[in-house]
């Protein structure tokens, strides 16, 4: 059983309150891209075994899309935060590392 | 004007009809939006997660830009118009959704338990007290639940689904069905 806190009302969230939104930080390739990006973007997906970084929105709550990171192995939950950034907040990154050492967000971009 | 569902078992469940219920819009930081609840209905903006009472109002925080004001059904007009004379020509929308929703009633020591028998909500007294509000799931549904006082619950569910509601609240108090899992009731 997966519980997320949301970011925007602090509810500790279970699963079935919350709809999943697949992979965060994803980079939109619309009109005019390449073939390759724009199929990069529709369909390719890391879908990890370890450390992911994930959508969410607290659709049976306040109704907000949030961020989460999460082991898809261990099930540890890093933490959840705003939806309105483009990378997670380095607190979050912390923590993954002290897990996981030597963790690099940039290099799994 | 509220018809009565349930009295024996865990709790009395009733549907509460005729009340108001207005939706208010807007950056709920703001001063502004602080201030236009205060003035056109004495109430406080509630923090995430709970609700407040003045008599027969009451404003529960629904999302980062929206509360829910309950008022008494022939109060609507005259609140409405009240508070969009507050709002002005700022940013804030206010809607009468008083037929978007249905609304019920739990009361009895037994009520927490009938509400976290269908929800994934923890309703431990400690977690739920007077005061609390919260956006969830009942079932299948979606709803939203607060506790006004101790040993009583409202809730609200959109009024399409009032009548799954209704049965789910009734069967989860069926006499005989208590497991006493919180010390207060059951
Ligand atoms: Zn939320």
């Amino acid at each position: 059983m997966l519980r997320l806190t949301c970011p925007y009302c602090g509810a500790a969230a279970d699963e079935t309150e919350l709809t999943p939104g697949g992979e965060a930080h994803l980079t939109r390739h619309g009109p005019g891209s390449s073939d390759e990006a724009f199929e990069g973007y529709l369909f390719l997906r890391k879908n990890p075994y370890g450390v992911h970084f994930e959508r969410w929105r607290h659709a049976h709550g306040c109704g907000k899309w949030f961020h989460a990171a999460r082991d898809t192995r261990s099930l540890q939950v890093f933490g959840t935060y705003s939806a309105q950034v483009t990378r997670p907040p380095q607190d979050i990154i912390d923590r993954i590392a002290a897990t996981h050492p030597g963790f690099d967000w940039e290099a799994g971009q | 004007m509220s018809e009565l569902l349930c009295t024996e078992g865990l709790a009395r469940i009733e549907t509460v009809s005729g009340r108001g219920m207005i939706t208010l819009k807007g950056e709920l930081e703001s001063r502004r939006f602080r201030n236009v609840l205060a003035k056109a209905l004495d109430l406080p903006l509630p923090g995430p997660l709970s609700c407040a009472f003045n008599g027969a109002r009451g404003v529960g925080w629904m999302a980062p830009d929206e509360v829910l004001i309950l008022v008494p059904g022939e109060e609507v007009p005259e609140a409405l118009a009240r508070l969009r004379n507050k709002i002005g020509d700022h940013h804030i929308t206010a809607v009468d959704v008083s037929d978007a929703r249905a609304q019920f009633r739990l009361t009895g020591p037994g009520a927490r338990e009938v509400l976290a028998k269908l929800s994934p909500v923890d309703f431990a007294p400690a977690r739920f007290a007077p005061g609390t509000f919260r956006r969830t799931r009942l079932a299948q549904v979606p709803v939203a639940v607060w506790q006004k006082e101790e040993d009583v619950f409202g809730l609200v569910c959109f009024r399409s689904v009032a009548d799954y509601v209704a049965g789910l609240l009734v069967n989860a108090a069926a006499p005989g069905s208590g497991v006493g899992y919180f010390a207060s009731g059951g």
